[in-house]
């Protein structure tokens, strides 16, 4: 960022006529209205990728730091609002490893279901998001159809549909009831027959593929490089899960699949997604039908921040989130420090996109499915 | 060159079964609803902003809030103000001022879990619209008073 005033200086020479600064962002649709991409172009092609961020800074970790640590609930869902819930599951399961605190198996079971859920929704609105920036407006409608379902049954038992704040440390606020068994059974059916349909509609589309194979290989290598996670690395080919690598809540429990791609290309990484919506279909019905009666919380005594520190990750839609917190004996953190995904995604920009046509860089960056206030925090 | 013909081909191909897919959609049933003059109906667990609970069993004939304070004090965005007075010849406290300072509120449901007497619940509004910051600072003893509340 500090030599972009040197790099205007350059441009500014009258025999690069063609060279010329591009802001990307933030009003582009492409970067969600808090992004800003400084672009150094020669014609059509971008030489130098300059993220600026910070439109969408609300000092989570602060806030963390300035009271209870009950106070934090609400932010946890207001962190990634496109996958709020495992926030919520990770902040509560740093909490619980903290104090010792045991959590009744149901309670476990339903915050499986609830993130897989998410994680389904979530998925949905980045690949319709990223379709809508390869240019086809149609398959976004498709896919809101289907994550208004999850959203709705979700609605039903947390009372919000996108900031949510619903795990609580010793369990969850509310419990699940027939009725939303009933609907998240038929939101499975539902979404497995549509499919088909996908793949018809977007999966089979050469327009689509041919903007997206090829297109912003991001090698294995490259990935462990930066720190990258989630459907990005997955899409690599490297099987790195939390769920599976190191497993917590119920996860072991249940049969389900890593699916990984081969090229690392944009379209490897928009298949994983895809294929990761099965595996969480198939992790919800196994849920559901192994659902334990019993409390959903459990009972949590006053909770006291002991001095030292502890960390917990779970995987989030984008990837691995991080709590790690610093107590100090008050029941107000000292210090939270929150691990996002998406913040090594989008590091990994420049060096994947440097000497690319614009469309292409478009494609590559809707293919990380970022959430920009994940990485202002 | 035969290679270009086959891409033309089956990419062609490919669009169409993709335009299959949208045409059959025009033929199905209408799923938009013309909101304000159709509603659906919305789930009854939704979390609104709070509300007291009106209940004509309790010591005062209205509401079950004893004035405790545990509601404010759990509540991570400090949008409650809670005042109650000590009143001759009534046990406890009579609570005088309930405010709610929704445009702050995150809906978090924290002070609904808190209260010993679940005096407070979520109500079902959700057409709050307004030009400014402070027609979102509720009276909910006002509200309960006038009988607004469900
Ligand atoms: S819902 Fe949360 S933020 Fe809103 S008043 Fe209650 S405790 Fe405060
Ligand atoms: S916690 Fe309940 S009883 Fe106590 S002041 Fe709040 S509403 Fe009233």
């Amino acid at each position: 960022m500090g030599t972009l005033t040197t790099r205007f200086s350059t441009i500014q020479d009258p025999d690069e006529k063609h060279k010329f600064l591009l802001n990307m962002g933030p009003q582009h649709p492409c970067t969600h209205g808090v992004l800003r991409i400084v672009l150094e172009m020669d014609g059509e092609y971008a030489m130098g990728i300059d993220p600026i961020l910070g439109y969408g800074h609300r000092m989570h970790e602060k806030m963390a730091e300035c009271r209870q640590w009950s106070g934090f609930y609400p932010n946890t869902g207001r962190i990634d609002y496109g996958g709020a819930i495992p926030y919520n599951h990770g902040y509560c399961a740093l909490i619980e490893r903290m104090a010792g605190i045991e959590v009744p198996e149901r309670a476990e079971y339903i915050r499986v279901i609830t993130v897989e859920l998410n994680r389904i929704a979530s998925h949905f609105l980045g690949v319709g998001a990223y379709v809508i920036d390869l240019g086809a407006f149609t398959p976004i409608l498709y896919m809101f159809d289907d994550r208004e379902d999850i959203l709705d049954a979700l609605e039903d038992i947390t009372g919000s549909r996108l900031t949510y704040c619903h795990h609580r440390v010793g369990g969850v606020s509310k419990d699940i009831d027939d009725l939303f068994i009933k609907r998240t059974r038929a939101i499975i059916k539902n979404i497995r027959s549509r499919f088909d349909m996908y793949d018809r509609l977007v999966t089979g589309n050469i327009i689509f593929q041919k903007r997206t194979k090829d297109v912003g290989i991001i090698p294995v290598e490259m990935a462990r490089r930066y720190g990258a996670t989630g459907p990005v690395l997955r899409g690599s080919g490297l099987g790195f899960d939390i769920r599976k690598n190191e497993p917590y809540s119920v996860y072991p429990e249940f049969d389900f699949d890593i699916p990984t791609g081969e090229n690392g290309d944009a379209f490897d990484r928009y298949m994983v997604r895809m294929l990761e919506l099965e595996q969480s279909l198939r992790i919800i019905e196994q849920a559901l039908d192994k659902l334990p009666d019993g409390p959903v919380m459990a009972k949590v005594k006053r909770v006291k921040l002991q001095p030292g520190d502890c960390s917990f990750s779970v995987e989030a839609a984008r990837g691995m989130l991080t709590y790690y917190l610093v107590g100090d004996g008050s029941n107000v953190p000292y210090k939270l420090k929150i691990r996002v995904p998406s913040y090594s995604n989008l590091s990994l920009l420049e060096e994947l996109c440097k000497g690319s046509l614009i469309a292409d860089l478009v494609s590559a960056m809707g293919s990380l499915d970022l959430i920009i206030p994940e990485i202002d925090r | 060159m035969s290679h270009y013909f086959s891409e033309i081909f089956t990419g062609g191909k490919s669009l169409l079964v993709g335009l299959g897919v949208t045409f059959k959609a025009l033929t199905s049933p209408v799923v938009t609803v013309q909101y304000p003059r159709e509603k659906i109906d919305i789930s009854p667990n939704m979390r609104g902003h709070i509300d007291l609970i009106k209940d004509s069993e309790s010591k005062n004939g209205l509401h079950r809030c004893i004035s405790c304070g545990l509601c404010a004090r759990n509540c991570p965005c400090s949008c409650i103000v809670v005042k109650g007075e000590k009143q001759e010849g009534v046990k406890g406290k009579v609570l005088k001022i309930f405010t709610l300072e929704f445009s702050k509120c995150s809906l978090c449901g924290l002070c609904v879990e808190s209260c010993p007497t679940s005096a407070i619940d979520f109500s079902d509004e959700y057409e709050l619209a307004a030009f400014s910051r402070e027609a979102f600072n509720f009276d909910l003893l006002k509200r309960v008073q006038q009988g607004d509340t469900k």
